[in-house]
């Protein structure tokens, strides 16, 4: 890692340990759950040139399990989280194996299809509270004996489980492995041509990326303490799509960055309801058509030019 | 009375004409965003909201022009293409050197902003529009109450779509299209105007999206959300059976809107699911689509 790297990644370790005496901490959770999310989204989008459409189905999915298994089943909060990273994934890997089998703008059609699915299907499921959603999810006890019903010691717990998540995709980006999912990415052909299992390795991204988007639904969920249809809907997979495009595709903290800015300006922008879905739309068209680097990959090209 | 599975047959014969009329507008969509892919290499996310924007406008043309029905049916198509071809001039023609994903993410916004407006303009409960008088009432077939209207959607969707069919497979302006999908430079080194093709292209992929809104609004509830509703079920269609023929895409639309008629009386839990579920089956059995060739 270069040296301006490690001191750009320690001044924002600080930050991120220091921001609740600033701002409010559910605010900070739920941007660093949707920083987490957009990261996790990036890795397909930005590292492997797959465009998932339905991204909010691992969100979804993931929250209604932890809430179901911590509340229903009285999980512990570890295990919790686990099982709803667990169903992510396993949801990840069924609908990865038949949507690789289409390539290009297809595959952004099947996921967002196999999406749609899940949310009839969590819209009819029992367990999930149809449209009233699943209400009351305790946050209980980390192994036992944090206590996480304060606000601040969830903003720390919130804050490690993002930070491993991040390392988790940091480490992967920058391994052998990352490195063929650059090369499909380039030039599926030619890695194809080369030797490598195009399919295998797509499959492998998309269960991971589809993992730490369930982690981050996971989080979520015991943040707000109730979980809803709104983390299943098509609206949530644009959403994450727009973070990841204003901040920055393939680069290592634009989505991050994009998922700042969308959740402040849906904070600020909270009282004008209907306008906000006109708002992210003409965002998306403006990215699109003059800003397609995003924040971070507009920064970074101007050091570098 | 008459019985299959326990259900009187008059049940089945009605949800599957419901299926009909559902498949005509899945085949109708489904159509456009092929051709529109086709030429101009982007998935109109948009396609939904046009769709929405012929129901908005035929609902409008009446409430604020006093046009009726057949005029709306005719007008509210040409002003959805005609808006089209702002969009295309304007947006679009940015994208066509780009990565496919451009395109889908363009009319992906654009999709938020329309229905965004829409539903600060006019709510999400549903605008009434009342069906024509000429086609009001039923007809007795002997063995089932046929809705005139309902009978007339299926018919004018069909006769558009090989109407379309037609014109792309056997005219001379089919051809120059299908030249131009094959390769456009070679197709403009032979004189033909490809850029102005392009946008016609659209224009004409959108209106036929306008008609089918148009064509729907008697017997729906004309809200902002009709587009995206029905947008992704016609991804699912279009997954099913492939982007490669015309005919094709008609049959896969219909077939699919009767499928899940039928599955409405069957059991009606899976009615929502069921195109998705065949979708999962078909990438499984014929990854490229019933119809498609895999390029």
């Amino acid at each position: 890692m270069p040296r301006s790297h490690r001191i750009l990644y320690a001044a924002l370790l600080i930050l991120g340990l220091l921001a609740p005496l600033v701002a409010y901490p559910i605010f900070l959770m739920k941007a660093l759950c949707f920083a987490l999310f957009a990261s996790a989204f990036n890795l397909l989008i930005g590292f492997t040139g797959l465009l998932s459409f339905g991204h909010a189905m691992f969100l979804g999915s993931a929250g209604y399990i932890c809430g179901h298994a911590i509340k229903v089943l009285g999980w512990p909060t570890e295990f919790a989280i686990l099982a709803g990273v667990a169903a992510s994934a396993l949801i990840g890997y069924v609908v990865g194996t038949l949507a690789i089998r289409r390539q290009g703008i297809y595959f952004a059609m099947i996921t967002l299809a196999f999406s749609q699915m899940l949310y009839f299907i969590f819209l009819q499921m029992p367990f999930t509270g149809g449209e009233d959603g699943l209400q009351g999810i305790p946050r209980r006890h980390l192994f036992g004996f944090i206590d996480l019903d304060d606000d601040l010691t969830m903003y720390y717990v919130v804050f490690a489980i993002t930070l491993a998540g991040f390392w988790m995709i940091y480490r992967t980006i920058h391994s052998p492995f990352g490195q063929v999912l650059k090369a499909i990415r380039e030039n599926e052909a030619r890695a194809l041509s080369l030797g490598y299992d195009v399919d295998r390795y797509k499959l492998l991204a998309f269960v991971l990326s589809a993992a730490l988007s369930g982690l981050a639904g996971a989080t979520k969920a015991l943040v707000f303490k109730f979980e809803t249809l709104t983390d299943v809907h098509w609206h949530m997979s644009g959403e994450v799509v727009l973070m990841t495009l204003l901040g920055g595709m393939g680069t290592i903290l634009g989505p991050t960055v994009g998922a700042l800015i969308v959740v402040t300006l849906q904070n600020y922008l909270a009282s004008l309801e209907g306008w906000v879905t006109v708002i992210t739309g003409a965002i998306f068209v403006l990215c699109v058509l003059a800003f397609r680097r995003g924040v971070v990959g507009e920064i970074a090209a101007r050091i570098k030019g | 009375m008459t019985e299959l599975f326990g259900i009187p047959i008059q049940a089945f014969l009605s949800q599957i004409l419901l299926g009909l009329v559902n498949g005509s507008f899945y085949a109708m969509l489904s159509l456009g965003l092929a051709v529109i892919f086709g030429l101009l290499n982007i998935v109109n996310f948009a396609h939904g909201t046009f769709y929405m924007l012929g129901a908005f406008g035929a609902w409008m043309l009446l409430a604020y022009a006093g046009l009726n029905y057949w005029f709306a049916l005719v007008l509210a198509p040409l002003l959805v293409g005609a808006f089209g071809v702002l969009i295309e001039k304007t947006m679009l023609r940015w994208l066509y050197k780009l990565d496919h994903l451009y395109g889908l993410l363009l009319t992906f916004g654009l999709a938020l902003i329309l229905e965004g407006l829409f539903r600060q303009q006019f709510g999400v409960s549903g605008q009434p529009y009342q069906v024509p008088e000429a086609l009001k009432g039923a007809t007795n077939l002997g063995f089932m109450f046929l809705p005139n209207y309902r009978a007339w959607v299926v018919i004018a969707s069909l006769v558009v779509c090989l109407l379309t069919w037609y014109v792309i497979e056997k005219t001379k302006l089919g051809a120059y299209l299908r030249a131009g999908t094959e390769n456009p430079q070679l197709t403009q080194a032979f004189g033909v105007n490809v850029p102005r093709m392009v946008t016609l292209t659209y224009a004409f992929g959108v209106a036929l999206a306008g008609f089918a809104g148009g064509l729907a609004a008697p017997i729906i509830q004309i809200n902002p959300l009709m587009g995206s509703n029905i947008i992704i079920i016609v991804f699912a269609v279009v997954v099913i059976g492939g982007m490669g023929s015309i005919l094709g895409s008609i049959l896969t639309g219909l077939s699919l809107g009767v499928i899940e008629g039928l599955t409405k009386v069957l059991y009606p839990e899976a009615s929502s699911t069921v195109v998705f579920l065949i979708m999962a089956l078909v990438l499984l059995v014929r990854p490229a689509g019933l119809f498609g060739k895999e390029k």
